[in-house]
């Protein structure tokens, strides 16, 4: 790093906090509510805000492309995918099945993925990268559906649920308070090391590249190392989605390959506002309640997305800041 | 030399015959799809990501013609102009407001698209999919096998929709005006080109392309709700390795790709055989960023 940050002094606003004690405070009291949810709500709606987390840590790997260094990603379904079955590799190979283990081979999984994607896709810009992106989730969609004897094919994989263990210490099952509230850690840490990054001066460049590809390639920084490094980041945050969400539902399936997933994680991310970090959390949780939403009041058989992408292309048009973003315009009025 | 002669009586001549026909037709209406996307690529810097669903749509519009009037010709026509004004509507309604922004909004746009016109047609079509029935229904004596005439017209008529249309851009005055605002956009609207409605038309042409290929492809397979995808993304690929925006190229690559596909499909699976196009895009990827099919940058 040959330029090192301008330090300013953090502004102050009104109440003569500083921005940092502001998010700090606000972190908290969201951790609050999420760490007592399981314990007051009904099993249904706590699985539901499990998944939530889970799809909004996707989400949020997928911001440090889209709203950080400025390649929207439509092949993350590949990255989430890969840990979910890297996941299930080490649960059905390894006995007795070892979280840890799950998680370490889902985040191989998924980093050989991003290694494959990054190396090729960051050759190209803007577009290009979007569609080599998706095109490169396919071919391991591809591999994973035809792949019947190691993957399960259409099928998948079904295995059970490691115990949650401190080595040489600690050893319970899961309940699906615990599941939430391991998810919460992972999801909360992973939110802090984006934050951190994206604060930091390789983030700094990152946001470069998206401001002038060309004029930060003329400053002198390696753009293709950059983006290289900022898609194997993001892919292996996707992978611990993965492995996540293989934790909480015991399989594997292709299902979670395809292109539809990478598109539902494009959606949270425009309908919570890109570039925010916490907005696609958001955007999942908004996204996944309006689903659930019209499926209790139209039932299962409605077609959920129309008025869901409906909503996702107004959004585009008139509100490309997403909801946090026109949140937070509207606070600062 | 005894292996060398093994594998040369080791070939399946015959079926490469066939394989050259198949990837031969299935190629042209690839170009036909893939013309359409560059089309809209090269003279508004929009990935058109609803392009298959377009695809779509132009086929169950043409099962459903078909049905009420039974004249296939009937079915490819007025699909081809439903779809067209379909996707003159779409983009004005969406793409025109999003002129000037950054390119990647209107990716995100034609993706919603997509996915309601795609469980727009799940949802009124449902999943199980229509037939439409060849209106050519004889056959010629290939081998062994009865190769029917109907392949063969599919490909002339691709060549003709995609020469048409490259005459119409030659030599029409429409045609002009559209090669003007892909060259210089502001300079066209100088000379007096209203460009936004060039715009709206390109994208009607390229629906109506789409839509063609969907009705004139739907004999083959059965038209169902997710055919679009599969063609989006092999026309993705197509425009990539044939180079952005060129029309000329996107041909050469649509044959390439369909021609290798076919030839790996004598030794596996269709579903495999996918995996060529794909190792062909990594290929161009890392040796020839621009594009196969064109001259190389200076």
């Amino acid at each position: 790093m040959t330029i090192a940050p301008i330090n300013k002094p953090m502004p102050l606003n009104r109440a003569g906090l500083s921005h940092n004690a502001v998010f700090w405070i606000g972190f908290c009291a969201v951790m609050a509510l999420l760490i007592v949810a399981p314990l007051v709500l009904p099993e249904f709606w706590r699985r539901f805000l499990t998944e939530v987390l889970i799809w909004g840590l996707l989400a949020m790997s997928s911001d440090l492309l889209i709203g950080y260094t400025g390649m929207i990603s439509f092949g993350h379904s590949a990255f989430f995918g890969l840990g979910m079955y890297g996941a299930a590799a080490a649960l059905l190979l390894v006995s007795p099945p070892n979280l840890w283990l799950a998680i370490g081979f889902g985040l191989a999984g998924a980093a050989g993925a991003a290694l494959f994607v990054a190396y090729f896709s960051t050759r190209l810009r803007d577009i290009y990268f979007a569609i080599t992106t998706l095109i490169f989730s396919q071919i391991f969609y591809v591999i994973i559906f035809t792949w019947t004897p190691v993957t399960g094919g259409e099928n998948g994989l079904i295995f059970t649920r490691p115990h949650f263990t401190i080595p040489f210490l600690y050893d319970v099952r899961f309940t699906t308070s615990s599941v939430h509230w391991f998810v919460l850690a992972v999801v909360a840490a992973s939110y802090l090391i984006l934050r951190r990054v994206t604060r930091s001066p390789f983030g700094m460049v990152l946001q470069s590249i998206r401001e002038n590809e060309a004029r930060t390639r003329a400053i002198g920084y390696p753009v293709e190392r950059y983006k290289i490094v900022s898609v194997m980041l993001s892919g292996l945050f996707a992978g611990l989605a993965g492995v996540l969400y293989a934790i909480q539902n015991e399989f594997a399936a292709p299902d979670f390959v395809y292109f539809l997933i990478s598109g539902d994680t494009v959606i949270f991310n425009v309908m919570g506002g890109i570039g925010t970090l916490v907005g696609p959390i958001v955007g999942a949780g908004f996204f996944q309640l309006l689903r659930e939403l019209m499926s209790r009041l139209f039932g299962d058989q409605f077609p959920y997305l129309i008025p869901l992408g409906l909503i996702f292309i107004v959004m585009i048009i008139f509100l490309p800041q997403g909801l946090l973003g026109f949140a937070r315009r509207w606070l600062n009025r | 030399m005894d292996a060398v002669a093994h594998f040369f009586q080791s070939i399946p001549y015959d079926q490469l015959v066939i394989q050259t026909m198949n990837g031969i037709v299935t190629g042209m209406i690839l170009a036909l799809v893939a013309s359409g996307l560059t089309l809209i690529f090269g003279i508004m810097d929009v990935v058109n990501f609803a392009h298959g669903e377009l695809f779509m749509l132009g086929a169950y519009i043409g099962v459903l013609v078909l049905a009420s009037t039974g004249s296939f010709w009937l079915a490819l026509i007025i699909a081809s102009l439903m779809v067209a004004i379909l996707g003159a509507a779409l983009q004005i309604v969406t793409l025109r407001p999003l002129l000037g922004r950054d390119p990647l909004n209107t990716i995100l746009v034609t993706f919603g698209l997509s996915l309601v016109l795609q469980n727009y047609a799940l949802w009124q079509f449902g999943p199980s999919s229509r037939k439409i029935n060849e209106p050519i229904t004889s056959h010629f004596v290939l081998f062994y096998l009865e190769y029917p005439w109907y392949r063969i017209l599919i490909a002339v008529l691709s060549a003709m929709i995609i020469g048409g249309f490259w005459l119409f851009l030659k030599y029409g005055k429409y045609g002009v005006w559209i090669r003007a605002t892909t060259q210089d956009r502001v300079m066209a609207q100088a000379m007096g080109i209203p460009v936004p409605w060039v715009h709206t038309g390109v994208f009607a042409i390229g629906a109506a392309m789409a839509a063609a290929s969907g009705v004139l492809f739907g004999p083959l397979v059965g038209v169902n709700h997710t055919m679009g995808l599969d063609w989006v993304l092999k026309a993705f690929i197509v425009v990539v390795v044939g180079g952005m925006g060129n029309l000329a190229g996107s041909v050469a690559a649509a044959i390439f790709i369909s021609l290798l596909e076919s030839y790996a499909s004598i030794w596996m699976s269709p579903a495999q055989a996918v995996i060529v196009s794909f190792v062909v895009l990594i290929l161009t990827l890392l040796f020839r960023p621009t594009g196969l099919f064109v001259p190389t940058p200076k």
